[in-house]
């Protein structure tokens, strides 16, 4: 199996190319500027995940939405069950950008977390 | 009081630009922002992908402005919200600047320095010259990025994007994910002018289609937009007929580009570049007038802020130089495009300003696959890049050494596109 991919961990946008002579899960990566390459094709090819950035509602504030992000990746078949849950969100100012606003969103051990200050107004 | 350093515009260039004026040694640093909060238009870039280069880390755009933020308050560098700089004159060793500002109404500012951070705006030309009524419904990207991201607003369910530029793209993954639908995003050029990982995470994660060499023929709808006709171009960008189709919307995002936001730069009578819609800069940031300094977006525009920030530490550099009487105004080099570039910033270098190396920013014209970027003195090949791709959607940055530079004694660094000898 030979695969071309597009690394989207920087914006150097890498083109990987993934051989997997024995179709063996044994994959070997090149056209990778740096290690991240690598990892993200073998991810891409085993389980695809991202990184959602979204908002939540939030009150007293000086807007009424707060960025949002799930701290890690999540796997890419989620992302729709995951907005609904982070929709449903609403949340009082002062935050912190980095506070927890969802623990452990979808039982997948990941928290969405703030991404910006916003102080009570 | 006179200040040694006001900054015109609290973006990431601004902040960026003040953190080195102050560390740099200017004492009196003030930053002017129009808005109610530091940030820039990071404020709605709520995606991640920021800072990589910077930080070694993946930020959001509210997180990347933060920790700059963090450093301008740290520093205790003043700055006024809700003040819009209306102008700005050069009175020889002062600057005069002119704002308004909700609390104190009009007033005047008076610096030794002034560092222009004011980025940049969209463009909406893109819209114009489609026939059709003006419905309701169409709008830049930017703004429906603010309207989703700051307001929680949602401007439509059914959307076509015209126009495959970064925000255009981040706006079909955000209105997606919020549950409207994009029907297609449509490219005139036979590429995309965005960033390929934006239509890798953006637009194929989703099927959204990319419709290169496509553009809107007609916007359907009186009051509010109900469709667009969409025709192929060739490569002339001439539509070919019959090849019209016609898609429903709600909803018409135009990201159709950027331009740089310089009215009060040319009302200063800073001496423009008619490439980069910005100002001609030196390797500091100096503008034509001493002690007028620019950086960021608007001297031109950067697609990816981490290079906003470190041509903002160039101009807190020169800013603070400049304060101490320190800066240098004899210029050794000029940069010209040569084949397959657009543009090239810095346009002069004063190479007794340079520290180890000065870096070029440029832009090509069209899309290259392996060739080298060279850099000609005369007919003497002074560096050389090699790119696998060369995409006009991807500013190409090329450090040269000092040490290079300094074997000529002036000219002009000619920059060209060419194919590698083997
Ligand atoms: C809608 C939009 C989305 C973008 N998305 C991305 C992205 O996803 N990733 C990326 O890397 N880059 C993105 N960019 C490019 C982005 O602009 C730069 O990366 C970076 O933010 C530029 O920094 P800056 O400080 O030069 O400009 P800005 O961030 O635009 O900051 C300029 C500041 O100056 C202030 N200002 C302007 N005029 C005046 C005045 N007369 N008086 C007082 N204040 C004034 C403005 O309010 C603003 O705060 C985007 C640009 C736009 C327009
Ligand atoms: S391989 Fe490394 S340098 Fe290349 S796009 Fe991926 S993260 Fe960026």
């Amino acid at each position: 199996m030979i695969k071309e991919l597009t690394c989207i961990n920087c914006p150097m946008g890498c083109q990987l190319t993934v051989v997997d002579k024995n179709d063996d899960g044994n994959y070997e990566v090149t056209g990778n500027t740096c290690k991240r390459g690598p990892k993200y094709a073998i991810n891409e090819l085993t389980n695809p995940t991202r990184v959602i950035p979204t908002t939540v509602v939030v009150r007293n504030a000086m807007l009424p939405r707060l960025p949002v992000k799930t701290a890690e990746p999540i796997p890419k078949g989620k992302i729709f069950d995951a907005m609904k849950v982070i929709n449903q969100v609403v949340v009082d100012a002062p935050i912190k950008s980095g506070d927890i606003i969802i623990e452990n969103l979808l039982g997948l051990g990941i928290n969405v977390v703030s991404t910006k200050t916003m102080a009570k107004c | 009081m006179i200040y040694d350093v006001v900054i015109l515009g609290g973006g990431p260039a601004g902040l960026s630009a003040a953190v080195e004026a102050k560390k740099d040694g200017a004492e009196n640093v003030l930053i002017l922002e129009r808005d109610r909060e530091l940030g820039g238009i990071l404020n709605q870039c709520i995606h991640n992908g920021f800072g990589l280069h910077t930080f070694n880390e993946e930020l959001t755009g509210p997180e990347y402005a933060e920790r700059y933020i963090h450093q301008v308050t740290d520093l205790g560098i003043p700055y006024l919200l809700n003040t819009m700089v209306l102008d700005l004159t050069d009175n020889g060793d002062l600057k005069t600047i002119h704002v308004i500002n909700e609390e104190d109404g009009y007033t005047v500012i008076q610096s030794k320095a002034v560092i222009l951070t004011m980025g940049c705006r969209e463009r909406t030309s893109g819209a114009i010259g489609i026939p059709g009524y003006r419905p309701s419904g169409v709008f830049t990207a930017g703004t429906v990025q603010r309207y989703i991201n700051m307001e929680g607003y949602m401007p439509g369910k059914e959307v076509v994007i015209l126009g495959s530029g970064d925000i255009g793209l981040i706006m079909a993954r955000r209105m997606t994910l919020e549950g409207a639908h994009v029907n297609a995003v449509c490219e005139l050029m036979p590429y995309s002018n965005g960033l390929v990982r934006n239509i890798v995470q953006c637009l194929d994660d989703y099927d959204i289609p990319l419709k290169l060499s496509h553009t809107i023929t007609f916007i359907h709808g009186k009051d509010r937009i109900e469709g667009v006709s969409v025709s192929q171009v060739d490569e002339k960008m001439k539509v070919i007929p019959g090849t019209e189709e016609y898609i429903p919307c709600d909803t018409l995002l135009l990201s159709v580009g950027l331009i740089p936001e310089n009215e009060i730069t040319r009302t200063a009578g800073v001496e423009m570049d008619d490439r980069t819609n910005g100002s001609v800069v030196g390797e500091l940031r100096q503008t034509s007038i001493p002690g007028i300094f620019a950086c960021g977006n608007v001297v031109h525009v950067h697609d990816l802020v981490d290079f906003v920030s470190e041509e903002a530490v160039l101009a807190g550099k020169g800013a603070a130089k400049y304060v101490k009487g320190t800066l240098d105004t004899n210029v050794t080099f000029t940069t010209v495009n040569g084949n397959g570039i657009s543009y090239v910033v810095p346009q002069q270098v004063a190479m007794k300003n340079v520290e180890e190396n000065v870096t070029f920013y440029m832009r090509v014209r069209q899309v290259f696959k392996d060739r080298v970027v060279n850099a000609y003195i005369g007919d003497q090949l002074v560096a050389t890049k090699k790119e696998k791709k060369l995409l006009p959607a991807e500013m190409v940055n090329f450090k040269i050494a000092k040490d290079v530079l300094a074997q000529y004694p002036a000219g002009e660094i000619r920059f060209v596109v060419e194919e590698a000898k083997k």
